[in-house]
């Protein structure tokens, strides 16, 4: 394993609320699937992962959100996370409503009813996530996300399933979102458009094992 | 619904009349009584409070063994089914207890804690904690993993976890567990009545089973059968119908 205090070493961010990445080497039994990935995510900021299936996308994020702890490396990330998957993995035996109040112990019941309604499913608060769409259960997934109020917003290719015109809806709604709350978000996705339109910065992940690819696209100048 | 009820009296009724004409044919009360003739004892065993006094003795008993196995079982099943390694520890355990007889458990429960209540209640929840613990296995290996994801990122406190995560998940492996439990222990807890206790249903039949008195013994085995189809009914059904309401709604 190594040394205990960099095997998936979490810290809480500095004050600077800076958000460090360092993955040095992520294996799946023999293989090497991630070689040196470094980089950092300012408050506020929006980076996209942008790369091939299959290139160790997913495998980063879930290091970045601390779900996988079995890397070298360290990644110092902040207390408030949130994560939006590919499915809407709600709990599908608790009502909307649950699913957030649930989630969020502190949240009170009118502010997630507000929350509800801000991604536009107030009236399905009491529905259970089986008797809606797959498109309000993703509306869901995005309202449980931003009811905690994240410092950190991480997304795996959260649009992928959804045909064109729900994909643009859902698209707009997390912009017009992440805009309000403006947390510090890694997503990644294999489409540029989604990565250009939403991130201040793109970094490309390709090669095997994967590294980040040098000259990143800045499209949106680094401001916003 | 209705149609399934119609069904299941009719059904019901048929047995009765099965036994009314195999009593008839026998023309032996000694040996098979009638359903008839059962009424008189019943009835003088139920204002002596003798039946009663058994039927709880028994439930008693069932109910401890039944709440001890499910919350072992619920542990160990838990546990293996999330930790391979454990697993691989404890399987073979597993695998002897659930070939060991029933009976070979009580015996040895009655030898080594001695002829009381604790060894009693031992034996049956002996008994019942593997099958419990295999069931509940099955069903912690079949849980989301993307659910322990978003919980672990949401920091989600472990409690809340277990019961709004975890447990629902495993909600039809332990209603199995349940009501499989419940229709075998109730049958052990007889066995070890039978075997080395001074009250409950089963010292009942073993007293009537030394006297030849089969319809007395009948009495009281269809006693308990109607409570634990009661239980059955108001209570396991009921309680499987609550946890689903998610699935149909």
């Amino acid at each position: 394993m190594g040394d205990p205090a960099t095997v998936g070493a979490a810290r809480a961010a500095l004050a600077d609320g800076m958000i460090r990445v360092n993955v040095r080497s992520k294996r799946f039994g023999g293989t090497e699937v991630l070689g040196p990935v470094a980089f950092e995510i300012a408050d506020g900021e929006t980076v996209a992962i942008l790369g091939p299936s299959g290139i160790g996308k997913s495998t980063l994020l879930r290091i970045v959100a601390g779900i996988d702890t079995d890397f070298e490396g360290r990644v110092e990330r902040p207390e408030r996370m949130a994560i939006v998957f590919q499915e809407p993995t709600l709990l599908p035996w608790r009502t909307a409503l649950a699913n957030l109040t649930l989630i969020h112990p502190e949240l009170p019941e009118a502010d997630a009813r507000r929350m509800l309604d801000r991604v536009g499913i107030a009236e399905r608060a009491d529905a259970f996530p089986t008797q809606m769409s797959l498109g309000q259960q993703r509306r869901l997934a995005l309202a449980r996300a931003f009811a905690g109020q994240p410092e950190l917003l991480i997304m795996d290719e959260p649009f992928v399933s959804l045909d064109p015109a729900t994909a643009d809806t859902m698209l707009g709604l997390t912009e017009d979102l992440i805009a309000e709350a403006r947390p510090a978000t890694l997503f990644v996705t294999h489409a540029r458009s989604e990565a250009e339109r939403l991130a201040t910065r793109v970094l490309e992940l390709g090669g095997r094992p994967a590294r980040l690819l040098p000259a990143p696209s800045d499209p949106k100048g680094g401001s916003s | 619904m209705t149609d399934t009820r119609v069904v299941t009296t009719l059904s019901l009724l048929g047995l009765l009349v099965l036994w009314v004409v195999a009593a008839a044919l026998t023309a032996d009360p000694q040996i098979l009584p009638s359903p008839v003739s059962l009424i008189g004892p019943f009835w003088q065993e139920l204002r002596s409070g003798q039946l009663l006094y058994h039927l709880s003795q028994t439930l008693i008993r069932v109910i401890w063994a039944f709440a001890l196995a499910m919350i072992l079982g619920l542990a160990l099943g838990l546990a293996m089914g999330r930790s391979e390694r454990l697993n691989r520890w404890l399987d073979p355990w597993l695998v002897v207890f659930l070939n060991l007889p029933a009976l070979v458990l009580i015996v040895l429960c009655y030898l080594w804690i001695g002829l009381n209540e604790t060894a009693a209640i031992v034996a049956v929840t002996l008994n019942k904690v593997p099958n419990v613990t295999t069931v509940i296995r099955e069903g912690a290996r079949a849980t989301d993993p993307d659910l322990d994801a978003m919980a672990q990122v949401y920091r989600m406190s472990l409690l809340a976890r277990l019961r709004h995560v975890t447990l629902p998940q495993l909600a039809p492996f332990i209603a199995g567990a349940a009501r499989s439990g419940v229709a075998v222990i109730w049958k052990i807890v007889l066995v070890v009545e039978f075997l080395g206790r001074s009250s409950g249903i089963g010292f009942k039949i073993h007293m009537f089973f030394q006297l030849f008195d089969v319809a007395m013994v009948l009495v009281y085995a269809l006693s308990f059968i109607a409570v634990m189809l009661v239980v059955e009914w108001a209570i396991l059904q009921p309680w499987e119908r609550r946890v689903r309401r998610w699935r149909t709604a």
